[in-house]
């Protein structure tokens, strides 16, 4: 089997044999830069990304745990990558944080609504980057957590594990974050 | 727009699979009754295919080349290991040849004493083993690292290694003189004598 065969590699990579990293980081390039993506919103952004937590897991594998799943270590480097990347960038403003004074209010209410959608079919592509440019409007703890959970369907307990808090959380953050989302593509 | 908390809580847990059995009919059975749930549990349902569908995101072609390229170089040792792994044939016949010339050459050189067959009433005169006259030797003399003067009588054969047989000699070989004198010649006469004695072969 394919996930065998990786298994392999992985302990060939921890005795120091290079090339046969080369497997692990095909094997994974998919999930680990969508991962990303849906973090960052920006493909080359993304890339970087992805090859950075690549190397440092290249770099660390001495501190990978065998007897646990790689996958899960694999992107707990790379959301860690992320969530540090989306702290250096410009704050976030959280739409659905309240606005001081204006009780009940929040940003929402405060754009102008000329998000029309056309009656025509909307091509997948355009589809699709209308549904990022929405995730990323969620705040960056919701989108880390919409990321592992609908790009390899994780479960909630090794979602739990990746972010490092616990599955309680992981939950409401899914809750919420699903109902956010609910709101913004109801009329996709 | 919706019914309660309750209910939308369980549409997660159950979006979630992560929903008791009795949970799960009682959901049911309200979806059924409530048209605004039924309507809010499409949408969330529609919201999880379309971020879901959308994972056909993909890297560049040459994702993997840059990521190995960014590596920092590993130790000599393990590529010498790989490649050990990749042609174990090779690797076979190279310790095979690594151990046999070692052996042999150990043995060449250790071999550098004067050596002769004790007990034939011989005569050695510095590096020169002399078979003296009136003195018969009945079987193969066998000389290492030292010349041969015969002046006596050889019924088998002589063999020098590593030396010469004095020209002055005047005595009798029945059998025939052999000299060896390098490594391969020695390696080969070493090599005769074994298959002799397994195979028992005629001279």
């Amino acid at each position: 089997m394919i996930e065998e065969k990786i298994v392999k590699q992985i302990k060939l990579v921890k005795k120091g044999d290079q090339a046969a990293f080369e497997d692990v980081v095909s094997f994974y390039q998919n999930k680990v830069f969508a991962i990303c993506f849906r973090m960052i919103g920006n493909k080359h952004e993304a890339e970087d990304l992805a090859q950075e937590a690549f190397i440092r897991a290249y770099i660390n594998i001495q501190s990978y745990d065998e007897n646990r799943k790689f996958s899960t270590w694999l992107y707990r480097i790379a959301t860690n990558l992320a969530i540090d990347r989306m702290r250096k960038k410009k704050p976030d403003y959280y739409l659905d944080a309240e606005i001081k004074g204006t009780e009940g209010m929040n940003l929402y209410s405060q754009i102008p609504d000329n998000g029309v959608l056309p009656e025509d079919e909307v091509t997948s592509l355009e589809t699709q980057s209308y549904i990022q440019k929405e995730i990323m409007q969620l705040p960056a703890k919701y989108r880390s957590i919409i990321a592992l959970r609908f790009i390899d369907e994780l479960s909630l307990k090794e979602i739990s594990e990746i972010l490092e808090i616990p599955v309680g959380t992981v939950k409401t953050r899914i809750h919420r974050g699903r109902e956010a989302l609910r709101k913004k593509l109801r009329h996709v | 727009m919706s019914c309660n908390k309750e209910i939308i809580q369980l549409m997660h847990q159950y979006l979630d699979g992560d929903i008791s059995e009795e949970k799960e009919q009682e959901l049911r059975s309200h979806l059924r009754s409530c048209e605004a749930c039924q309507e809010h549990f499409k949408e969330l349902k529609r919201t999880v295919a379309l971020i879901t569908a959308n994972v056909d995101i993909q890297p560049s072609f040459d994702f993997t080349n840059k990521v190995m390229a960014q590596l920092p170089k590993e130790k000599k040792r393990t590529s010498i290991q790989r490649w050990f792994r990749v042609h174990p044939l090779l690797t076979a016949a190279a310790i095979f040849f690594i151990l046999m010339s070692s052996s042999i050459f150990t043995m060449w050189n250790q071999d550098h004493q004067l050596s002769y067959p004790k007990g034939m009433n011989l005569v050695v005169e510095n590096d020169t083993v002399i078979v003296p006259e009136g003195v018969v030797i009945e079987d193969d003399l066998e000389v290492k690292n030292g010349n041969i003067k015969i002046e006596g009588k050889v019924k088998g054969d002589v063999i020098i290694i590593n030396g010469d047989k004095l020209k002055a000699s005047a005595g009798d070989v029945a059998g025939e003189i052999k000299e060896v004198d390098r490594v391969f010649g020695w390696l080969w006469y070493e090599i005769k004598e074994m298959a002799e004695l397994v195979f028992n072969l005629p001279d």
